[in-house]
């Protein structure tokens, strides 16, 4: 019996950049989204809608604006409207993970070390953390030569495979996917649908940004449409 | 949710015309990293100064929460009792090593001494605990009986964050701690310190210039400029979606390699 | 006394070093500032110990001086001969005779009664001086129990030498609570001076010190617990009178490498040739 896991009300959001004179960008208006355990919802709508947008401000990292941000954490809601900054890391540590486009991380620290390192922060013991993380990796086909090497000089895909297997391991029961597959080839491919599909399948709730419709079709329960904000007149 | 471990209300600090520190307000968490930033002239020097009851503050109170829950006005405690927090539950990493290793003292004796003053009497136990903190901060443990003029500059500062770390201390204030540093070694340092912190549920306020290094150790963030604070939240949000001109300014400013 | 005032200082200066070594004795351990007088020795020569003997003795007194353990010395005689003119005190050479005496180094190996003072001259009496050059740094340490340098120290020898390598003058806790210097004496001298009987005081001129530990005080030379103080000495009997459990000095008798080893503490010695006669080693 799934439930609603996240759940957005009116929510809107726009950019005032001083730099450019104080001029306003909206971006995102009277959003309203909901999320189920189990099921993957797949954003979808023209460039320039808003998806990113929208999927940063789910994850906090974009203020919300307007309205509401509604995340299910120990049994209660969280409002990331009001929230204060220790309890939205207290809820990306416990709950909700996220997928970014693109990696980022300290120079010189093994791939290894930084796939492991969000399950070793849940508490886990290093070894066991260690040999997650490998498995992991193995199942994104990343060759064991590449696991005690720092990713910095990896190609775009390896890159994303190591921030999907960054994603996937903490075991978060809500997960946001910011184009999980955009520089991965077919076999690839086929790995992160595995991994989506294992997820949904123990209750994960999943949001994605997907621009390739194969994979989409592959893992939408259902799709949300985001149409562009009209810009201020 | 807990109560935190260090509250600044109101600080306040002058120098003639120049207002180093003005209204400024914080609260640091247990295990938490607070991070600090500004240009120079911000004042996040003098705040950490002031935070740390170094300085006194021209009004305004630091207050700190110890082990047993019972607060205590930094400014108002006796120098003794100051003295003993920065030996034990506080700890204080500064910018250049130089600056907190006894040059001519083993590198064992550096790490050992805050244990001998608090009545460590056993040496094979100390030696084996100095041992055991050179490895954390991956110094070979066989350099132990090595002077520390011996040692590179990255080597000095994870030697001062083992002699830093030793007694355990629950909050650690850091002064740009990696300024200084080659950039190579930078990188190294600041996993160090993360896992460090990580693991052992340091609580940490670390100023720095370097928003990179903010992003990378911080979960909070507090921007100061002209001696006040302009913004403040979650790291990521302030960095990614800053709010206040001058954070916009600093973030823009950021060159990327 | 040929116009000196007795023991040579006046009685307003002897009152300021009574307040002082009533502030010494009050606080074991504890270096209390005194305002020392110009004295007919130089700095260096035991100013600060006959001061403080100065302060303290009576014409009833019977004093004994002794430099390294000898009453024969250029500078014990010196001092003896100083008192004897200035007090008119009773002066001898036999410790069991004394009710005060003054030393430059050496503790007399005869355990010393309650009715006795021994007065030492103290060069540096600031324990900590050579590893801290701030004396505004080493007031704060000592006033704040903050000892962990000088524990540094001893860890750093043992690093280095596989033990503590402290001869002399080796850093003792008073009354648990003070870290004093004991003078120069010999390490061998430092578990004398626990639980002593007599009251035990310390003068240091050059540097405007007294500091005292009064009868039956603890005093602990630092260590570690797996590492504990051990008592060193020449591994000889005494050439002159067999003795195995004195302080030995090295005499160099010619230039061919001969040498013997003798008493420190002459009185001592002559004492035990005394008792029996035609018994050297």
């Amino acid at each position: 019996m799934s439930k609603i896991v996240l759940q957005t009300e009116n929510l809107g959001k726009s950019f005032t950049l001083h730099l450019q004179g104080g001029a306003t960008m909206p971006v995102l208006a009277g959003v309203d989204l909901s999320l189920a355990s189990g099921e993957c919802v797949v954003l979808s709508g023209p460039s320039g809608a808003g998806k990113s947008t929208l999927m940063r401000s789910l994850y906090g990292n974009y203020r919300v604006g307007h309205g509401h941000v509604r995340i299910r954490h120990r049994d209660a809601w969280v409002d990331f409207a009001t929230a204060d900054p220790r309890k939205i890391l207290e809820v990306r540590q416990e709950t909700l993970g996220y997928v970014s486009q693109f990696l980022r991380v300290v120079p010189r620290v093994p791939t290894l070390d930084i796939v492991a390192e969000p399950l070793i922060a849940r508490g886990a013991p290093r070894e066991a953390a260690l040999a997650r993380a490998r498995s992991l990796l193995f199942r994104l086909n990343l060759p064991e030569r590449l696991h005690s090497l720092p990713p910095a000089t990896f190609s775009g895909g390896e890159q994303q495979r190591v921030n999907l297997a960054r994603g996937f391991i903490g075991g978060h029961p809500i997960l946001l996917l910011d184009e999980p597959t955009a520089s991965l080839d077919a076999t690839n491919r086929d790995a992160v649908v595995g991994l989506v599909a294992e997820a949904k399948a123990t209750g994960t709730a999943i949001l994605g940004i997907v621009h390739d419709a194969p994979t989409r079709d592959a893992i939408a329960d259902r799709l949300f449409l985001l149409s562009p904000v009209q810009a201020a007149a | 949710m807990t109560v935190p471990l260090l509250e600044a209300h109101e600080l306040d600090l002058r120098f003639g015309a120049i207002r180093a520190l003005d209204r400024v307000n914080l609260s640091l968490w247990p295990g938490e990293v607070l991070a600090i930033v500004g240009e120079s002239g911000s004042g996040k020097s003098s705040l950490l100064h002031v935070l740390s009851g170094q300085g006194a503050p021209d009004a305004g109170r630091v207050l700190y929460r110890d082990p047993a829950g019972a607060q205590h006005d930094v400014h108002a405690m006796p120098a003794p009792h100051l003295r003993a927090l920065h030996r034990s539950d506080w700890g204080f990493v500064h910018q250049n090593p130089r600056d907190a290793l006894r040059m001519t003292v083993s590198a064992g004796g550096n790490v050992g001494e805050r244990l001998m003053a608090q009545g460590a009497r056993h040496y094979g136990d100390i030696r084996e605990i100095a041992t055991d903190w050179l490895r954390q901060v991956e110094i070979d443990p066989s350099r132990i009986d090595d002077l520390p003029r011996t040692f590179s500059g990255g080597m000095l500062q994870r030697l001062q964050i083992a002699r830093t770390l030793a007694t355990h201390p629950r909050l650690v204030f850091m002064d740009e701690p990696t300024g200084g540093l080659d950039v190579s070694v930078q990188a190294r340092l600041l996993d160090l310190i993360r896992s460090l912190v990580s693991r052992l549920g340091l609580a940490v306020l670390l100023v720095t210039h370097d928003i990179a290094v903010a992003r990378l150790l911080a979960g909070r963030i507090i921007v100061m400029r002209r001696g006040q604070v302009v913004e403040t939240g979650l790291t990521d949000q302030v960095l990614d979606d800053p709010q206040h001109p001058y954070t916009q300014l600093l973030v823009s400013s950021v060159l990327q390699a | 006394m040929n116009g000196y005032n007795f023991a040579y200082l006046d009685e307003p200066t002897k009152r300021m070093i009574r307040r002082a070594i009533l502030k010494a004795v009050s606080i074991p351990g504890h270096q209390v500032p005194f305002g020392a007088r110009e004295m007919p020795l130089p700095y260096g020569w035991g100013t600060g110990g006959i001061q403080v003997t100065a302060a303290i003795l009576g014409p009833e007194d019977v004093l004994k001086v002794i430099d390294q353990g000898a009453d024969d010395t250029t500078n014990a005689v010196s001092i003896r001969r100083f008192f004897a003119r200035t007090a008119g005190v009773e002066t001898t050479t036999h410790t069991a005779e004394a009710s005060v005496i003054q030393t430059r180094h050496r503790i007399p190996e005869m355990p010393l009664r309650a009715d006795q003072i021994l007065v030492y001259q103290v060069p540096l009496p600031e324990p900590l001086a050579k590893l801290e050059p701030s004396r505004a740094e080493t007031r704060q340490m000592h006033a704040l129990a903050d000892y962990g340098l000088m524990h540094v120290k001893l860890y750093e020898d043992i690093a280095r030498f596989g033990h503590v390598a402290i001869s002399y003058d080796y850093p003792v806790m008073v009354n648990g609570r003070y870290l004093m210097s004991p003078s120069p004496i010999p390490a061998f001298d430092t578990p004398k001076m626990n639980r002593m009987a007599a009251l035990q005081l310390f003068g240091a001129g050059r540097e405007k010190r007294i500091y005292a530990v009064p009868p039956f005080t603890t005093v602990r030379p630092l260590d570690f617990e797996d590492h504990p103080f051990k008592l060193v000495r020449a591994p000889h009997a005494c050439t002159l009178c067999g003795a195995r459990d004195s302080y030995l000095d090295e005499v160099v008798t010619d230039d061919r490498g001969g040498r013997i080893f003798v008493c420190s503490d002459t009185d001592y010695c002559e004492g035990r040739r005394d008792a029996a006669p035609g018994e050297a080693a």
